[in-house]
């Protein structure tokens, strides 16, 4: 009897703990965010809290947003891609060379996505084929192969002027209601964003191989035994990451109207850091498409808070550093908790 | 009673080292067998036999009454032999619910077939209902693997085991990272499987563990069989005398006729 008032005791225990540790995986980060949005509307109340600045940063961020998702998907394996970024200008500068020579526009951007995709394979079989021993290696390696033939493929310049339909995806808005001044509208980039997270979301959470992605990051061995072909998991994961990259190219060639073949250049990190601050843990296994969404945006809230604030882009790099410290240490503090509640 | 496992002249090389030599395993219905041994004895080997991990040199597997050649646990594991691992093998970050149906997810289909979304209200039914049969008290299906104790994620695992039709659950250590007083409810839980007939064997250094749950033991020493004692009618001491090898038991016909009278 004595044990078994113990155990419920411990039960009790370790369900508070849960508790407290939900509730900070839950709203910390998007208590930091408001606490942000309140920080700049007071400090900048003309500039900061208008429509069109408001519209400026959902732009912005989308081409982060986009890398960052894939990041998240392959964290959550416990993986990382370094090669976002040259992946996203490849797809870029591909899809800029394509239209140039007359390619149909949708031909182009589905030719474009499919290099990401490839590119992601490559990136996955590396790990699960010539069973490199850290997805490091493997996508630092594609981080240069993309990269140089980004810039083989471009003689190193820019392609300049894009037809309306890739533009649209980078630079159009939506009218959502007002005129003139007033009027408030939401990207099209913005769209894509939404979409996107929406679906993987779903895909993550509503899914077998969603449900297999957490469980390989969770304990491969265990995903092992339980009959999942964790190698595909993998794949597939690359795969989704490559794509989102390509995205990610399309998105920024929109707005830029061209392919240029430094686009992207060091990406790959703040697409990490965006993971990291929203809450997805290095260990994998742990984090939600949502809280990586909130990644992206303190990071660009952050950049457009200090520049809005006149701070130098090197000391908004010592910020984001910061920032990336303070959200890993909380990752650390999780970690912790439940060891203790034990 | 009938067989449902039945293993014969089980021969297993690597290289030189001769793993099995002759064995055989007979593995009734419900009931629950200790198979013991030193190191190397062989315990292991004849376990990824029978699951398919390995194929043997020689010999015949048979799993109610059919004649088998499995070439991969999981094809065992569809027929209805699963395997319960030493490191409890839950992925910590997921509930008890998705840790039971891990593989085995249902899915509904929706918009027309196009995509299938996990069926979550059936299988958090199921399990609770698994949970309940096994006697396994556990507050929530919806509690993190990583929150149970060591104990309850070794029930949670015999669960999943015998949650799909299995016949036979193998299980490797099941006691040995547990605290001692979660032993007993684990050894109880294993007890329980019995009233579902479903057969158990169980590879384990703690022998006292073994004569509370055991019906049988198999004792198997250098790769050989070198006998076989109803618990009811050995002691703890003849039996670690077999596993040092300090008393032979010549395999016989005796053994054949023991495995038949459980």
């Amino acid at each position: 009897m004595p044990d078994d008032v113990r155990e419920s005791l411990d039960d009790l225990g370790r369900a508070t703990g849960n508790a407290a540790r939900n509730l900070l995986d839950r709203y910390g980060i998007i208590a930091a965010l408001l606490v942000m949005v309140i920080v700049l509307t007071i400090l900048k109340p003309n500039y900061f809290p208008t429509v069109g600045n408001l519209t400026n940063v959902a732009r912005q961020i989308s081409f982060n947003a986009l890398l960052a998702l894939g990041q998240f998907i392959v964290i959550l394996t416990a993986g990382i891609d370094l090669s976002v970024g040259s992946v996203a200008a490849l797809s870029m500068v591909l899809l800029a060379l394509m239209t140039h020579s007359g390619v149909p526009d949708a031909i182009a951007l589905l030719g474009a996505l499919g290099v990401g995709m490839f590119l992601g394979l490559l990136n996955g079989w590396g790990l699960t084929k010539l069973r490199l021993p850290h997805p490091f290696i493997a996508t630092l390696a594609m981080l240069n192969i993309a990269r140089g033939i980004t810039f083989l493929v471009s003689d190193g310049v820019p392609i300049s002027g894009l037809p309306p339909a890739v533009r649209w995806f980078g630079s159009s808005d939506i009218p959502l209601f007002g005129e003139g001044d007033q009027r408030v509208v939401i990207p099209v980039s913005l769209i894509v964003v939404l979409v996107a997270y929406i679906a993987a979301g779903v895909f993550l959470v509503r899914t077998r191989t969603g449900r297999h992605i957490y469980a390989v990051g969770g304990n491969p061995q265990a995903a092992r035994y339980a009959g999942i072909n964790v190698d595909r998991v993998l794949n597939i994961v690359y795969v989704l990451c490559g794509l989102t990259a390509a995205m990610g190219g399309i998105v920024l060639a929109g707005r830029t109207n061209s392919g240029y073949p430094n686009a992207g250049t060091g990406a790959e990190l703040d697409a990490i850091a965006a993971v990291i601050i929203g809450g997805a843990s290095f260990f994998g296994g742990r984090g939600t498409v949502e809280g990586t969404f909130v990644g992206v945006l303190i990071m660009g809230l952050l950049r457009n808070g200090l520049n809005l604030m006149d701070v130098s882009a090197f000391w908004q790099m010592v910020v984001i550093g910061v920032v990336i410290v303070l959200a890993v240490f909380i990752d650390v503090l999780r970690q912790r908790t439940p060891q203790q509640s034990r | 009673m009938a067989n449902v496992v039945e293993m014969s002249h089980i021969f297993k090389s690597f290289g030189p080292v001769q793993a099995l030599r002759n064995v055989d395993l007979l593995l009734g219905y419900g009931e629950v067998l200790g198979l013991v041994g030193d190191n190397a004895a062989g315990k292991s080997t004849l376990m990824k036999v029978l699951t398919g991990a390995y194929s043997p040199d020689s010999g015949t597997i048979r799993f109610e009454d059919a004649q088998v050649q499995w070439t991969s646990p999981h094809e065992s594991r569809l027929a209805g032999i699963e395997m319960v691992y030493q490191d409890f093998a839950l992925a910590g970050n997921l509930d008890i619910c998705s840790n039971i149906f891990l593989g085995r997810e249902l899915a509904q289909p929706v918009l027309g077939g196009g995509l299938r979304l996990l069926d979550e209200k059936q299988m958090e039914e199921a399990s609770r209902n698994l949970l309940e049969r096994l006697k396994i008290e556990i507050r929530s299906v919806r509690l993190k693997a990583e929150n149970l104790s060591g104990g309850q994620r070794q029930a949670v695992a015999i669960a999943r085991a015998t949650a799909f039709q299995a016949k036979a659950v193998i299980m490797d250590e099941p006691t040995a990272a547990l605290a001692v007083k979660e032993v007993a409810k684990v050894l109880e839980i294993i007890r329980g499987l019995k009233e579902h007939n479903i057969a158990v064997i169980i590879i384990s250094h703690r022998l006292q563990d073994i004569f509370q749950v055991c019906d049988r033991i198999m004792v198997l020493r250098q790769g050989r069989n070198v006998g076989e004692r109803l618990v009811a009618e050995t002691t703890m001491d003849e039996i670690v005398a077999m596993i040092v090898g300090a008393k032979e038991d010549a395999q016989s016909a005796s053994v054949r006729s023991v495995a038949a009278g459980v």
